[in-house]
């Protein structure tokens, strides 16, 4: 089993989202994270689908989905040549004894804070998985309140757009 | 009269109308993207709801340029202009004399209601039938119907048999079935037919009328997500709220249903956006950016599949229901002689080959013959087109034919390697793929690269002379089903078309009757859908009224829709229903012999004391009377014959046969579920012996 990136564009019509997440359930695979949001072009969404799944079955789900109507293009984001991030709020306990060391280890990475009550503070953080998890790691000492995160986007480096081209397109001709 | 029609080029058409249909897409019968002159033409008159033209034969029912249909079919004027935009449909302007065959597209614009635009659109598709029932949601759509002398609405007993009829219809003409129904319930008992539909790729539209939009989501009266209910079993579906849309979701709908890999496709329509004005546009470009189906297979991969097919020692040709539904009979047939190579068609596919043809090993999978079972078993090339290695026909996937190559074309890339991995994987139409194959083939042929399939067909004619299909009957003497159906197939002949519910006297009848021609065998293969033939069977006929219509069926399956018995002695609709009577769910109750130790639990559909009395419940015969058919009854071998020619010779009303069978007999050859074709059973505990023939 191995991590997987793709980058779906749909039309952004209603229904859209439940289309994708019900063919994802009803064919047996799961979902890692789902994050959508608009894209340059208003007619069309973009969803960053993370999946944990061996190589034939991200073929087929791959197709299973170029097969829905309202899905444009699917491509795989290759981790090496993408930037991929999440987004994590973390409410975590800091009385006036604690806070400073909670605000050093924020800082350590590059995180903010951006919320300070008497007894906590929420720390927003973005960056890859495996930091936000470190960041997860380094504050659960202190006690975390709430915790918040997003599904990952992603977006392939360099210059071109998947927009317009795609980098690894997975609509083979098979 | 002819104001509008100054040919002009083409492209100036393609550029102004929705006619994006993938170039060479064979699609049967007249295109639902054609718009045919007739909608625009001066009324028809109303007592010839005007079909269109039923293929020439079923071989070929796509016209594409330079076949037989073509020559009644001239280059069609194009309208390009929105000349005199016509106010009323009705008045519109038309192609002249010939204007029942030279289709121009003039534009037609008129000031309607939603419900108006959606009958007006369904006329200029080319509708000529649909199934359905009126209720208070689509209300509005039925009214606009009623003047439609384009349409002929065939009011059904259920929604469960419009949804039928639409499939049959589809299957037997290769055209779009259409079916409607009003909200909630109605919409919900679509839903087994659409998931028949999609599982055996059938074109068929769904209309549906909603609840307004300011109640939907308000849990309304007669209120449901229909959309979301089916997402899972159509092709696509749509919710209608705006009247502007409902034209142009129409015309989509139809596009995505009949091109591609076919399916069902449903369009939901809010009940106020039927009654609002809007006007009325035709024809009217899609809006569908995501949708391409690849039709045109990859050159490169069409030629490794012929080098593979003549460097085979033993090939076979695992032929499925795409190439029905691509019209590519006649193409099949060419390959398969070029190739010499054995072919099985599937329960999808009966008829897309000869059964009399000698390369014709039968059906495999399941309760396929041993000769079909075994070849695939034992190939070293299974060339795979519109087929989908279902687990019919698979048995235990991982022990299916272990030695062979895959060359898998479809037109779904989603089939190819979804169950078995392909060698050589083809996207595309199978009339273009199998065509392309037989060109390639022959180039290897040129070249002097011919496939010797000698020691092969030595080893499959043993298969098939040592485990032929057969019965035997009943002890007691009562009537083997089997006999009856063979019996039909004979009276009958390959002429007709022949449905079938799902069980027993399906498997039968697929084995039985003998099929020469494509689209006679329709059925429910994916779904397993049981009452699919009284209803499939109403609407083959209507879409094929000179073709004799029998429908097999079982006593379960029959009582689940029989009441659309009504519908045909109504609407003048003579079908044949041949009841296979064995008093229980017979294919069940094999199970149960089988692998449940004869405990027949729940399978008994007889009256035990209405046996006693000597009377049957209910009484077929009475029943079919009660609804205005013919009712007739066989118990006795012989007097089959005379019964079946009995009822061919009455064509004016429907006909139902009660055979009375021996409620014992089993469906042979059997590959259990779950276990490997290598063990398929040719009788109960007879295994071929592979090992003996394989010298």
């Amino acid at each position: 089993m191995s991590q997987h990136t793709l980058s779906v564009l749909v039309e952004n019509k209603p229904g859209v989202l439940v289309r994708i997440a019900g063919l994802f359930s009803r064919r047996g695979f799961n979902i890692d994270s789902l994050a959508v949001g608009p894209t340059e072009h208003e007619e069309i969404s973009r969803m960053t689908i993370v999946v944990n799944c061996e190589e034939h079955p991200l073929e087929q789900v791959t197709k299973q989905l170029n097969k829905l109507i309202n899905v444009l293009k699917i491509v795989e984001l290759d981790p090496a040549q993408a930037v991929q991030r999440e987004l994590i709020l973390i409410k975590v306990r800091a009385d006036a004894d604690t806070r400073s060391k909670v605000l050093e280890t924020v800082e350590l990475f590059r995180a903010h804070v951006v919320d300070v009550a008497l007894d906590a503070v929420t720390v927003e953080a973005t960056g890859s998985h495996d930091k936000l998890e470190a960041l997860v790691r380094v504050l659960e000492p202190f006690g975390i309140k709430e915790l918040v995160q997003s599904g990952a986007i992603a977006v392939g480096r360099g210059g071109r757009s998947i927009t317009d081209r795609t980098l690894r397109p997975l609509e083979r001709s098979a | 009269m002819t104001e509008q029609t100054s040919p002009v080029p083409p492209e100036a058409h393609a550029a102004s109308g929705p006619v994006d249909q993938p170039p060479g897409r064979p699609h049967p019968g007249p295109s639902p993207l054609d718009i045919p002159a007739r909608s625009s033409a001066p009324a028809a008159p109303k007592p010839a709801p005007p079909r269109p033209a039923p293929p020439a034969h079923r071989d070929a029912p796509a016209p594409p340029a330079g076949s037989q249909p073509a020559a009644t079919h001239p280059p069609r004027p194009q309208g390009t202009q929105p000349a005199s935009a016509p106010q009323t449909p009705g008045a519109a302007g038309s192609a002249g004399a010939t204007a029942s065959q030279a289709a121009a597209a003039p534009v037609v614009k008129a000031k309607v209601t939603g419900a108006q635009a959606l009958v007006m659109a369904l006329e200029q598709i080319g509708v000529d039938v649909v199934f359905g029932i009126p209720g208070g949601a689509v209300l509005p759509a039925y009214d606009p119907l009623l003047d439609s002398d384009k349409i002929r609405h065939i009011l059904v007993r259920h929604e469960q048999g419009a949804g039928h009829a639409a499939t049959g219809y589809a299957q037997a003409t290769g055209r779009v079935g259409v079916c409607m129904a009003t909200s909630g319930p109605g919409a919900t008992n679509l839903v087994t037919p659409l998931a028949d539909a999609y599982m055996d790729s059938v074109p068929v539209v769904a209309i549906t009328g909603q609840v307004s939009t300011n109640l939907i989501g308000t849990d309304g009266f007669q209120e449901a997500d229909i959309s979301g209910i089916t997402l899972p079993i159509t092709k696509h579906n749509f919710l209608v709220t705006k009247p502007e849309d409902i034209a142009r979701t129409v015309g989509e709908a139809f596009h995505l249903a009949s091109t591609g890999r076919p399916g069902p496709v449903l369009v939901d329509i809010a009940k106020d956006a039927m009654q609002a004005m809007t006007e009325f546009t035709w024809p009217v470009p899609y809006d569908l950016p995501g949708y391409h189906p690849v039709t045109r297979p990859h050159s490169r991969q069409v030629r490794e599949a012929a080098r593979m097919i003549t460097d085979a020692k033993k090939p076979v040709l695992y032929v499925g229901g795409g190439v029905i539904k691509a019209g590519a009979a006649a193409e099949l047939k060419q390959l398969a002689e070029l190739t010499g190579a054995p072919v099985v068609t599937t329960l999808m596919a009966r008829g897309a080959f000869p059964d009399s043809h000698p390369q014709h090993l039968g059906m495999p999978g399941m309760h396929g013959t041993v000769a079909a079972v075994g070849a695939l078993q034992k190939a070293d090339l299974i060339v795979a087109l519109g087929a989908r290695f279902d687990d019919r026909v698979t048995g235990k996937l991982d022990t299916f034919a272990p030695d062979a190559l895959i060359v898998h074309a479809d037109i779904d890339p989603a089939e190819i390697s979804k169950n078995r991995r392909a060698d050589v994987p083809i996207v595309g139409d199978c009339k273009e793929v199998i065509a392309d194959l037989t060109v390639a083939v022959q180039a290897e042929h040129s070249h002097g690269h011919t496939g010797d399939h000698a020691e092969w067909w030595a080893q499959l004619d043993q298969w098939r002379s040592k485990y032929p299909l057969g019965y035997a009957d009943p002890d007691d003497g009562s009537l083997a089903p089997q006999y009856v159906i063979e019996r039909i197939g004979k009276l009958v002949g390959p002429d007709a078309i022949y449905l079938a519910g799902v069980g027993q006297h399906q498997m039968w009848a697929a084995q039985f009757i003998g099929y020469e021609n494509p689209r006679t065998w329709i059925n429910s293969g994916g779904a397993g859908t049981m009452g699919f033939a009284v209803p499939g069977a109403l609407g083959a006929k209507v879409g094929m009224p000179d073709a004799q219509v029998w429908a097999i069926d079982g006593d379960g399956c029959f009582q689940m829709t029989n009441q659309e018995l009504a519908t045909c002695a109504i609407e003048g609709i003579p079908v044949k229903i041949a009841i296979i009577n064995n008093g229980s769910l017979g294919m069940v109750r094999q199970w149960q012999t089988l692998f449940y130790n004869e405990r027949y639990s729940n399978t008994n559909l007889g009256d035990k004391k209405a046996e006693v009395a000597g009377t049957r419940l209910p009484d077929f015969v009475k029943l079919a009377e009660a609804y205005g058919c013919i009712g007739l009854r066989c118990e006795r071998k012989e007097d089959v014959d005379a019964i079946i020619e009995q009822a061919m010779a009455i064509n004016d009303q429907p006909v139902v046969i009660d055979f009375i069978v021996h409620k014992d007999a089993m469906v042979w050859p059997m590959v259990a579920a779950g276990t490997s074709n290598d063990d398929i059973k040719f009788a109960r505990g007879m295994a071929p012996d592979w090992e003996a023939m394989d010298e």
